[in-house]
């Protein structure tokens, strides 16, 4: 990691008080090709931290060691998978049961203390209350993610996790995701997620994680990005990100 | 694991189509097997034409047979169906109507009764069958051959009888009716009789008297030697005798055999079917990651689908039995014996269900690959020793005990019928099975996510 990418960690982390994850070199390798290099960054209560990258930059295997799907070959997660939600970037739902048992039985296995008001609750942040009953693979892609989402959220995890989120969403259905996200974080919830769409990222993204080959390149936000890039010329992120990885060797 | 056991009922009540063949499968298995047991093979349809002039009787030795008798036995055997000519015969024979033809020629008789004379020729009866399916054919042949095997054997005995009572004649003497006339005849054992009478009464250094002697020593010996004639004509009419011993094995009915096969193919293609697809549908609702990042561990999950495979074998099985039971007798005091079995086989067969699903990944690719692989273990399980060669039965026993069918049809058995194999060894076969294809199922599992 760069000696400028360290001093973006420790300014946001300044910024915005608490921190509420934090990795410390994370690696992997799937056999002799690394995933990830060393990986160190820390995310703030109710930041949205966008993790971008190229394909196989490693950014499915840093959300899944994150949340306690693989482990890491060394380094260290500061909090325990088991008080961060999950979010697939499928939604990871049974749709045969009907909303509000989806809700009731990741609930039941989350060990919610209050079962009802937790799923009456995501039933409202989802705004699918109307639609309880029905069964989940009736619903549109757009309202399964958000109950994806919400079974992320039941155990009320100070950490969110979402795994390229809006993959196979129309615009309209992308625009509501985001909205109940920002809802999210304007709670208090970090949310960290990855994405392909730069626009996104740029949009959404507080701050960004730039990976690349397993490492990290970049963390901080989409302006200091293009300020990275003086010479490049880019006219908007997409060029400004395409220059920073052609100027790191990527 | 209590609440993803009430999921997947959940999920199964919503899945109208696969709850309808889990009820309908192992009822409609009851009510063909049932049937099956109940009404018995069916009578062949066999065409008969019979040449021989109404009313020609069957004499033989001067004895009349009854061969109306024998018509009506023969078509209880089979369904007679009464044609007039043999062109008719072979038409029908040629369609498919009826399976055989049997043809009674117009000397049929007269050759029965030449039998018991000096000229004998041989009877002959045609028989027209369509042999274009080898099956059938096999099974005309069989039909005819034991009927005419029985006919033979009955027209033995009556010429044998005949011969008996000749020889009694013979031997004690009396009356015998020819062309019409009553003779008398002495028999050996009155010849002796007078003849040992009239011995005393020669005079002393007759020179009849050594003659005679030899002529009543002829008489004793030819008697005593003919008294053995009898048993022997006996014999021949039973040339051959079973003498049947069972050396090893005391196999169950043949109906509750058919019951535990039946049991067992319903049990395994519903228990494989359901928890190789259940678990797969984990992964294809891409729930297994969520489930076991923490939320359940992957033994907890396996078990749950092992349970959930039990509890579905034995709502199905006793169902199957319950339908069977309206056609055959089952054995409701051995219930115990009975659930015991089934559970066992239930929960081998989820094992392996489970192994199934973890290795496919996926539904549909675990139900081809479930049946793919159950359906040849079963029919490779069911051949018997001695019906292949030694070295491939010696395959078939590896197969039988790799796979969970083999032991669970015997479980079944032993579970249904006192004179089927004992429960013990089945049982634990059967739970090592589970054990080790658990073990698979969660090796596999490893790769799932």
């Amino acid at each position: 990691m760069s000696t400028s990418v360290r001093a973006v960690i420790g300014q946001e982390a300044s910024a915005n008080g608490e921190v509420v994850i934090e990795t410390r070199a994370l690696a992997k390798a799937f056999g002799d090709r690394p995933a990830l290099r060393g990986v160190t960054f820390g995310a703030h209560r109710g930041e949205l931290l966008a993790v971008i990258g190229p394909n196989g930059a490693g950014k499915t295997t840093l959300l899944s060691i994150l949340a306690g799907i693989r482990k890491p070959d060394s380094g260290t997660v500061s909090r325990p998978p088991g008080e961060i939600g999950w979010v697939p970037q499928q939604a990871a739902l049974y749709r045969r049961l009907t909303v509000a048992e989806n809700l009731r039985l990741f609930a039941r296995l989350e060990k919610v203390p209050d079962l009802d008001a937790a799923v009456e609750e995501m039933l409202d942040q989802t705004a699918l209350a109307d639609r309880r009953d029905d069964q989940a693979g009736t619903l549109s892609g757009g309202n399964q993610q958000r109950i994806n989402i919400a079974i992320g959220l039941l155990a009320r995890p100070a950490v969110l996790l979402l795994d390229e989120p809006s993959a196979g969403l129309d615009p309209r259905q992308r625009e509501r995701l985001w909205d109940f996200v920002l809802a999210l974080a304007g709670g208090g919830t970090t949310v960290i997620f990855s994405t392909h769409d730069l626009a996104e990222a740029e949009r959404y993204g507080q701050r960004l994680l730039v990976l690349a080959d397993g490492e990290n390149l970049f963390d901080g936000t989409a302006p200091e990005l293009h300020a990275a890039v003086p010479e490049s010329g880019a006219r908007d992120f997409e060029q400004a990100f395409v220059a920073f990885l052609r100027e790191r060797g990527h | 694991m209590r609440w993803l056991f009430v999921k997947d009922l959940q999920i199964m009540r919503r899945s109208p189509l696969l709850t309808a063949i889990l009820v309908i499968y192992p009822i409609a298995i009851a009510v063909l097997i049932g049937f099956a047991l109940s009404r018995g093979p069916a009578t062949p349809r066999v065409a008969f034409l019979n040449e021989i002039p109404a009313g020609t009787p069957l004499v033989i030795g001067g004895h009349q047979l009854d061969i109306t008798g024998a018509r009506g036995e023969l078509c209880s055997r089979i369904d007679c169906v009464d044609v007039s000519s043999e062109e008719q015969a072979r038409q029908m024979v040629e369609s498919g109507d009826v399976l055989a033809a049997l043809i009674l020629p117009k000397d049929f008789i007269n050759d029965i009764e030449s039998l018991a004379s000096l000229t004998p020729s041989q009877p002959t009866v045609k028989v027209l069958v369509n042999e274009e399916d080898p099956v059938k054919a096999n099974l005309v042949d069989d039909r005819i051959s034991a009927l005419i095997t029985q006919a033979n054997l009955r027209l033995s005995r009556k010429v044998t009888r005949l011969a008996a009572n000749y020889l009694t004649l013979l031997l004690r003497g009396g009356h015998l009716n020819l062309l019409g006339q009553t003779i008398n005849v002495l028999g050996l054992k009155s010849t002796q009789d007078i003849l040992e009478a009239i011995q005393p009464e020669l005079p002393s250094g007759s020179p009849f008297a050594p003659a005679l002697q030899r002529v009543i020593t002829f008489a004793r010996l030819a008697r005593q030697n003919l008294n053995l004639a009898n048993p022997l004509l006996s014999s021949i009419a039973h040339p051959i005798q079973v003498e049947k011993e069972v050396v090893s094995g005391s196999p169950p009915s043949l109906d509750a055999f058919a019951i535990s096969v039946a049991a067992t193919v319903t049990l395994m293609f519903a228990t494989v079917l359901l928890v190789a697809g259940s678990l797969a549908l984990e992964r294809e609702e891409n729930a297994f990651t969520r489930l076991t990042r923490g939320l359940v561990a992957k033994w907890a999950l396996l078990t749950e689908k092992i349970a959930l495979g039990i509890a579905l074998s034995i709502v199905i099985t006793l169902l199957m039995l319950a339908g069977l039971s309206l056609f055959v007798h089952i054995h409701w005091g051995r219930f115990p014996l009975i659930l015991a079995a089934i559970v066992a086989g239930g929960a081998a067969f989820a094992a392996f269900g489970a192994a199934i699903g973890a290795a496919a990944k996926e539904v549909r690719a675990s139900s081809l690959l479930a049946f793919m692989i159950s359906l040849p273990i079963a029919f490779i399980s069911l051949v018997e020793s001695g019906t292949v060669s030694p070295t491939l039965y010696d395959i078939i026993k590896i197969v039988r005990a790799i796979f969970p069918f083999g032991p669970a049809l015997d479980a079944m058995s032993g579970g249904l019928d006192a004179a089927g194999p004992a429960l013990g060894l089945p049982i634990i076969h059967l739970a090592i099975l589970a054990a080790a294809y658990g073990v698979l199922a969660r090796i596999a599992i490893r790769r799932f996510a």
